[in-house]
């Protein structure tokens, strides 16, 4: 009772950021104007699949931390009251995340609808990229948690949440790269499929690309990747991973928030 | 080896001008071609003025066999509604044999059902099933060997081993039949319609659905093939080998096994056909291998794993095609050479154009790439940056492809605009001076 | 009311809090003094279970604080530095805090109209002063009619209009029977609410005795310099 109580009064308060709102017109603009330079619902979810896939982790880890940081003494307010520190966790997360996920999915959404996309051909590839941001919204905002419970720095954990970004949404890739060009003489089917299952951005990105690009991944010679790829199996696995990717960050900066000093 | 390359590529140049008499002299040629059915046509036509002979359960021949035995060259064969299991039926002498109210040839899973071995015999309105399956003899429901000017038309074939074969034999029509097969296994399933050592053949029209290959032909010789529909057979929609001077236009190829593949012909003409949904590692829109002299136009090319595969194919002329929507629009090996891509559509594949080459030995001109971010401030309708379709990533990916993992990731999609800044690696000459702004086949 | 028992607590290498036991007479005013860092708002925190503790006991009316959030029904918490929602307005956190508590009824307002919040009631908490966030802090702390109630430096960044109405405040409260628990750096102002006074430095409670007793135990004047008496002696 007490989280949905908490997590509507930090709706009320998101709502009235302008953070949310930049960040769903943010979405807008960007959907709007694939909208007008590309043409077709589905071209622009696959143009808008990097948008997000950059985007919504940055935006998420580092909004996540600064808004922890900044709320540090009214969390300690809500402590004194006689409210469960899980119960806290549970308000404060689902009100931070929820805001964030919503603007992304209503910034990306309503230029869908007035373009008329929404249904047809684009319906499926849509839902799943608003899945997919929701998704990776929670994870960073689990993150975040994370590193604001770790460090009472906030300049050092805000380094470390971008830190935490480049690296999983860019740097993780070129070292991939680097393996896969370095041990090109080896069988590498199942160590690169291992290796994208622990990114939650890699992740993210081959669940939509199953969806919209099979058409290249289907091309691959390897069995494994074949059948990873090929068949609904693939899918399943990295949706499995996804949450693993949500319910393990969650549980962990549950943790820490349970045992953090305030 | 450097002397050769070079004039290869001087040739490629020119050859904008120097391709037009080979696409007139192949239409040339086809239209011949045409006039020369025209003509049989009418002979084959004019001659058939003997008394009918009719085949039906209540007689007056109760069998095809004996009905065949009675009649006169020339005769008209009618077969009445009614099954008829007569092993294999053999046409010695030219006759024309039409169903009425669909009759139903059974083969019972023994042998071919209908051989015809004299020229000129047609075929019409009959249905015919279950040919034997043998992995040694190439049982049909209709087997043409060595006849002369056969028309084979309206017929529904279904479930037989083979459907339409055709062996040692000029001047075949075979059009509007409905073949159809429920194989499952390439092994115990044949071609639906297959066509060896023959000349001057029209297959037009007709639908072939689960058989190993759709269409086969193997050294044929001026093969018209149109407005065919070839779905779902397991391996090859269309198949051919040495097989030259062929046009084939308005089929539709799709969700077959791995595609289309022509190999080792020359002075082919692929034109206005569809080539749709075939998936796969190996699977292709359109497998060139070891083809020159011939042109892909007109062409489209939608949701192939492969859009476009050339192996050993030179002199190529693949102008105003749509790719649209493939894993790899255009799969050019290092072994292709002189071949020109102009006023084709490249719409949202994957990969527009690929090699396994550092270098390039191809022709791209005027083409329209959806990719192409560059701007055209002349208003001629061109861009004015040249348009580099081949990207490193394309590269990468066919060096290792792991590497595909990783595809639309940040770091990849850096790598590329990094390369097209600064091109390093991929081919210099591999590159569209005149990248088209709109739309070139719509 | 509230006992603690060898409590210790560690930052890293610090060690704020070193065996501390402590026990806080129910119905008074008890002020908790010493310099800054000597763990004063380490063990306000505890007892809130704000921090937790390395190793001790602590007991609020009897019921051991283990983690279950039920006994700060009792408690209200006015923080040194208050901060709510920045866009939501001072009404607006005042009903929040109702609903979190569940309770919308029997609420001491008293001090809404002593600090003539009024006013200020339709404010997005952003928007507000210093002083004003201070008198909502002290709002929220008296609200519920708690039995116990903790002050960290209550009137700091107050005028003195609104620093002489909470002390009024304190006072009725005290009159009242409630247990106040504050910290403070203004001697004199100690000395005109509290009765007991807890003395902490290095993280053990030094001395604690009531302010009666100080004053005739040193013989100084006034609180103050009892104080500094006393701390000259712990030091020596």
């Amino acid at each position: 009772m007490n989280t949905l109580k908490i997590t509507k009064y930090q709706l009320k308060d998101a709502a009235r950021s302008k953070w949310v709102v930049l960040y769903a017109l943010f979405f807008l603009a960007a959907t709007d104007a694939l909208f007008r330079f590309g043409g077709t619902g589905e071209r622009v979810v696959l143009s808008l699949m990097n948008v997000v896939l950059l985007v919504i982790p940055l935006t998420s880890i580092v909004l996540g931390a600064m808004f922890l940081y900044g709320s540090r003494e009214y969390i300690e307010l809500l402590l004194s009251q006689p409210i469960e520190r899980r119960t806290l966790f549970h308000g404060l997360f689902a009100g931070l995340a929820l805001p964030l996920a919503s603007a992304f999915a209503v910034g990306v959404a309503i230029p869908f609808l007035y373009h008329g996309a929404f249904s047809g051909a684009a319906t499926t590839p849509l839902l799943l990229l608003l899945g997919t941001g929701v998704l990776l919204t929670v994870i960073f905002v689990a993150l975040a948690f994370i590193i604001a419970l770790a460090t009472d720095d906030r300049i050092k954990g805000l380094g470390i949440a971008l830190a935490v970004w480049l690296f999983l949404a860019t740097a993780y890739d070129g070292i991939v790269l680097a393996i896969i060009h370095l041990f090109g003489e080896y069988p590498l089917q199942k160590p690169v499929i291992v290796l994208s299952l622990l990114n939650p951005v890699d992740l993210g990105r081959i669940l939509l690309l199953l969806q919209l690009e099979a058409s290249a991944l289907m091309g691959f010679t390897g069995a494994v990747f074949r059948r990873f790829f090929g068949s609904g199996l693939g899918a399943v696995i990295t949706t499995a991973a996804l949450f693993a990717w949500l319910a393990i960050p969650f549980a962990l900066g549950r943790r820490a928030f349970a045992r953090k000093n305030f | 080896m450097a002397t050769e390359r070079v004039a290869g590529r001087r040739r490629s140049r020119r050859s904008g001008r120097s391709s037009r008499p080979t696409a007139d002299r192949v239409a040339a040629r086809l239209a011949h071609h045409g006039m020369v059915s025209i003509l049989t046509l009418g002979f084959t036509a004019g001659s058939l003025a003997a008394q009918d002979v009719v085949v039906g359960p209540a007689g007056p021949y109760t069998t095809v066999t004996a009905a065949l035995e009675a009649a006169e060259p020339g005769a008209r064969v009618r077969i009445l509604s009614g099954t008829y299991r007569e092993g294999p039926i053999r046409v010695r002498k030219p006759v024309r044999i039409e169903g009425v109210d669909w009759p139903v040839l059974d083969g019972g899973h023994q042998g071919s059902v209908l051989i015809i071995e004299a020229d000129d015999v047609e075929v019409r309105g009959l249905r015919i099933r279950n040919s034997g399956v043998s992995f040694v003899d190439d049982h049909a429901a209709i087997r043409v060997d060595g006849g002369n000017r056969c028309v084979v038309d309206g017929n529904r074939l279904e479930d037989n081993f083979f459907g339409i074969y055709v062996a040692r034999s000029e001047g075949c029509r075979i059009t509007d039949n409905v073949v159809r097969a429920s194989g499952d296994r390439e092994a115990s399933s044949g071609n639906g319609i297959h066509l060896w050592n023959a000349r001057d053949v029209r297959v037009a029209r007709n639908q072939v659905r689960g058989h190993r290959d759709g269409i086969y032909l193997e050294h044929v010789r001026r093969a018209t093939i149109e407005g065919n529909h070839c779905e779902g057979n397991l391996r090859y929609g269309l198949h051919f080998m040495f097989s030259h001077e062929t046009e084939y236009s308005g089929n539709v190829f799709r969700s077959n096994g791995a595609g289309v593949a022509v190999m080792y012909s020359r002075s082919v003409r692929v034109a206005d056909n569809v080539f749709e949904d075939n998936w796969g590692a190996t699977a292709y829109g359109l497998l060139l291998k070891d083809i020159s002299d011939s042109e892909v136009v007109g062409n489209t090319f939608r949701r192939n794993t492969t859009a476009l595969h050339s192996e050993g194919s030179d002199r190529l002329e693949i102008r105003g095609n749509r790719f649209e929507r493939n894993g790899w629009a255009v799969r050019v090996l290092a072994s292709s050479q002189g071949n020109r891509f102009t006023g084709n559509d490249f719409i949202d594949n994957t990969f527009d154009v690929t090699t396994n080459s550092r270098r390039n030995y191809n022709h791209f001109e005027g083409n329209y790439w959806s990719a192409y971010r560059g701007y055209d401030l002349t208003g001629d309708g061109v861009g004015d940056v040249p348009y580099r379709p081949l990207r490193l990533f394309a590269l990468i990916v066919e060096r290792t492809p792991e590497a595909l993992a990783l595809l639309r990731g940040p770091f990849v999609d850096l790598l590329d605009v990094a390369e097209r800044v600064l091109p390093a690696i991929t081919p210099e000459t591999l590159v569209d001076a005149s990248p088209r702004m709109t739309e070139v086949t719509r | 009311m509230i006992r603690v028992r060898g409590l210790n607590k560690r930052f890293g290498r610090l060690q704020v809090l070193r065996d501390l036991d402590l026990e806080i007479e129910p119905s008074r005013v008890t002020a908790i003094l010493g310099p800054n860092g000597a763990g004063k708002t380490t063990l306000i925190k505890s007892i809130l279970g704000l921090v937790k503790p390395d190793a001790g006991e602590i007991r609020v009316g009897g019921v051991r604080v283990n983690g279950d959030g039920a006994y700060r029904r009792d408690i209200g918490y006015m923080p040194q530095i208050p901060r709510y929602p920045e866009n939501l307005t001072v009404e607006e956190i005042l009903h929040m805090i109702q609903d979190l508590r569940g309770q919308f009824d029997d609420l001491d307002t008293e001090l809404v109209d002593a600090f003539d919040l009024g006013p200020q009631l339709r404010k997005p908490f952003k928007h507000l002063s210093g002083g004003t966030r201070q008198r909502v802090s002290a709002v929220i702390a008296f609200l519920f009619r708690p039995r116990i109630l903790f002050l960290d430096e209550p009137t700091a960044g107050l005028d003195p209009v609104a620093s002489s109405a909470l002390k009024d405040k304190i006072l009725r409260e005290r009159a009242a029977g409630r247990t106040i628990v504050l910290t403070s750096h203004v001697m004199s102002e100690v000395e005109e609410l509290a009765d007991m006074v807890v003395y902490i430095l290095d993280g053990t409670v030094q001395f604690e005795e009531s302010v009666t007793g100080l004053l005739e135990r040193t013989g100084e004047p006034n609180l103050e310099r009892a104080m500094a008496r006393m701390m000259l002696r712990v030091v020596a």
